[in-house]
């Protein structure tokens, strides 16, 4: 059976790891390289980069950080963060990631997701959503959409831009609730629920876990196939291994 | 030599790293006829079945490659090129593939998640070649849509389950193929990569 996915991701600005890594054993916490090989040994099943360098000229740093992992770690990768034409995309699979993840380019320019779909194959193309519950009490009012960074309300309606994405050939969705993310109160399930009885691509979740529970919800209730987490790995609360560990004793498929 | 085909398509760079990482000597080659030299043949696939049967043919990859294959050359195909070996497609009607082995390859049919993408177990027959030191139901990284149905099931290798058993691993004589990729699968896949690595003379 296809396992459930668990997934870090490390801010890298400038080359360097940031919002404080807190790994024990490892060399230089600030280098993404090593965070990745650490990841790799707790047995995380996929990794993710979210490129936050704000200087344009300093952005083709985050191509030979790309390449240095590949060439160490042998598991699948996904760069995101400030990819806005095919070039950029073109650039970082070259580097050596598996995906990358477009999340404002997708929203100005619509036909990135299909060229880069056509071009590099859907496989290669996560396409990121950052909603909001258009009323924090009422799920069956919908989401919209926000871009760079969630400072930006789109209004547009995420349901109908994911079905949108996905026609347009996204290969997977990498979907972040911003009612939740940083609260550590759990995932937004009814979004998870919704979105993954829409579409057929594989659905990641992002933002709100604080427990194992929460993960455990939006896996099995909210019908995820992955979760993206930062700060549950980062502050070395647990390991990768151990999460995955107390999902397995859920009743949840996992790598381990 | 270890020779890892580039038809200009796929980003070939990890499944070379993951030979040098095991201390295998292992190139990119674009032009047929250093193939006469390989000591091992890897066909990675990225891309669709019909557009990367083109571009090897655009190349003149396929008539060296079934030649070398056929002088016992061990050769290696990771996901579509495990689906080129057959010889029909329903990605690309049509379009005939290398047809070393009989059997076409089908997409996934069904209410769930088409592509597969993630780790996923593969169960190994017995006596397999290429999987000492594989623990038994290991995991691997899948990301496909289509999957194999050989004409020939002894060719089956190794089997997995996603809505229904299908094969995801052959072989043949000196022909191997995986539909995962065992570049991407950590320790267990390298250790595949390894010990088919270590069978290629010289």
């Amino acid at each position: 059976m296809l396992a459930k996915r668990i997934i870090p991701c490390l801010d890298v600005k400038d080359g360097r790891v940031v919002k404080g890594i807190n790994f024990v054993d490892i060399r230089d916490a600030g280098d993404p390289v090593d965070c990745a090989k650490e990841y790799d040994r707790q047995g995380a099943d996929e990794l993710v980069f979210l490129d936050i360098t704000a200087s344009s000229d300093k952005r083709d740093i985050i191509l030979s950080v790309v390449g240095r992992t590949a060439d160490e770690v042998f598991m699948p990768l996904t760069v995101g963060g400030g990819i806005r034409n095919m070039d950029d995309i073109r650039k970082i699979l070259l580097s050596g990631a598996d995906k990358v993840s477009v999340n404002t380019a997708a929203v100005n320019q619509p036909e990135l997701v299909n060229k880069g779909a056509e071009q590099f194959g859907s496989q290669c193309i996560v396409v990121a959503v950052d909603v909001k519950r258009k009323n924090p009490m009422h799920p069956e009012e919908g989401w919209e959409v926000y871009t760079h960074g969630g400072r930006t309300n789109t209004r547009k309606d995420a349901l109908e831009w994911i079905k949108e994405v996905c026609l347009r050939g996204a290969g997977e969705l990498l979907i972040t609730s911003m009612d939740c993310d940083g609260t550590k109160k759990g995932y937004d399930i009814p979004l998870y629920e919704t979105v993954s009885k829409l579409v057929s691509v594989p659905v990641i979740a992002s933002g709100g876990a604080g427990t194992i529970e929460h993960m455990a919800d939006v896996l099995k209730k909210g019908k995820a196939d992955a979760v993206l987490a930062a700060s549950i790995f980062h502050y070395n609360e647990m390991t990768v291994n151990e999460v995955k560990t107390a999902l397995k004793n859920k009743g949840i498929e996992v790598r381990l | 030599m270890i020779h890892i085909i580039d038809y200009g398509r796929g980003n070939l760079r990890s499944v070379h790293k993951a030979f040098l990482s095991l201390g295998l000597q292992a190139e990119i080659v674009n032009q047929p006829e250093k193939l006469n030299s390989a000591s091992g043949i890897v066909l990675p696939g990225v891309g669709a079945f019909g557009d990367c049967m083109s571009q090897l043919e655009n190349k003149g990859f396929p008539e060296i490659m079934i030649e070398r294959i056929g002088k016992g050359v061990p050769f290696l195909g990771i996901c579509l090129g495990l689906q080129l070996l057959f010889e029909e497609s329903e990605e690309s009607p049509g379009v005939r593939g290398l047809s070393l082995l009989k059997g076409k390859v089908v997409r996934f049919q069904g209410c769930y998640k088409i592509p597969q993408m993630g780790w996923n177990q593969v169960q190994f027959r017995q006596n397999a070649p290429f999987v000492e030191g594989i623990p038994e139901k290991s995991y691997f990284y899948f990301v496909h849509s289509y999957k194999v149905e050989p004409g020939d099931q002894s060719v089956m290798l190794g089997e997995t389950d996603y809505h229904g058993h299908y094969v995801s691993a052959v072989n043949r004589a000196n022909m191997l193929g995986f539909q995962f990729h065992p570049e991407k699968s950590q320790k267990d896949g390298l250790r595949l990569l390894k010990n088919w690595g270590e069978s290629c003379a010289g």
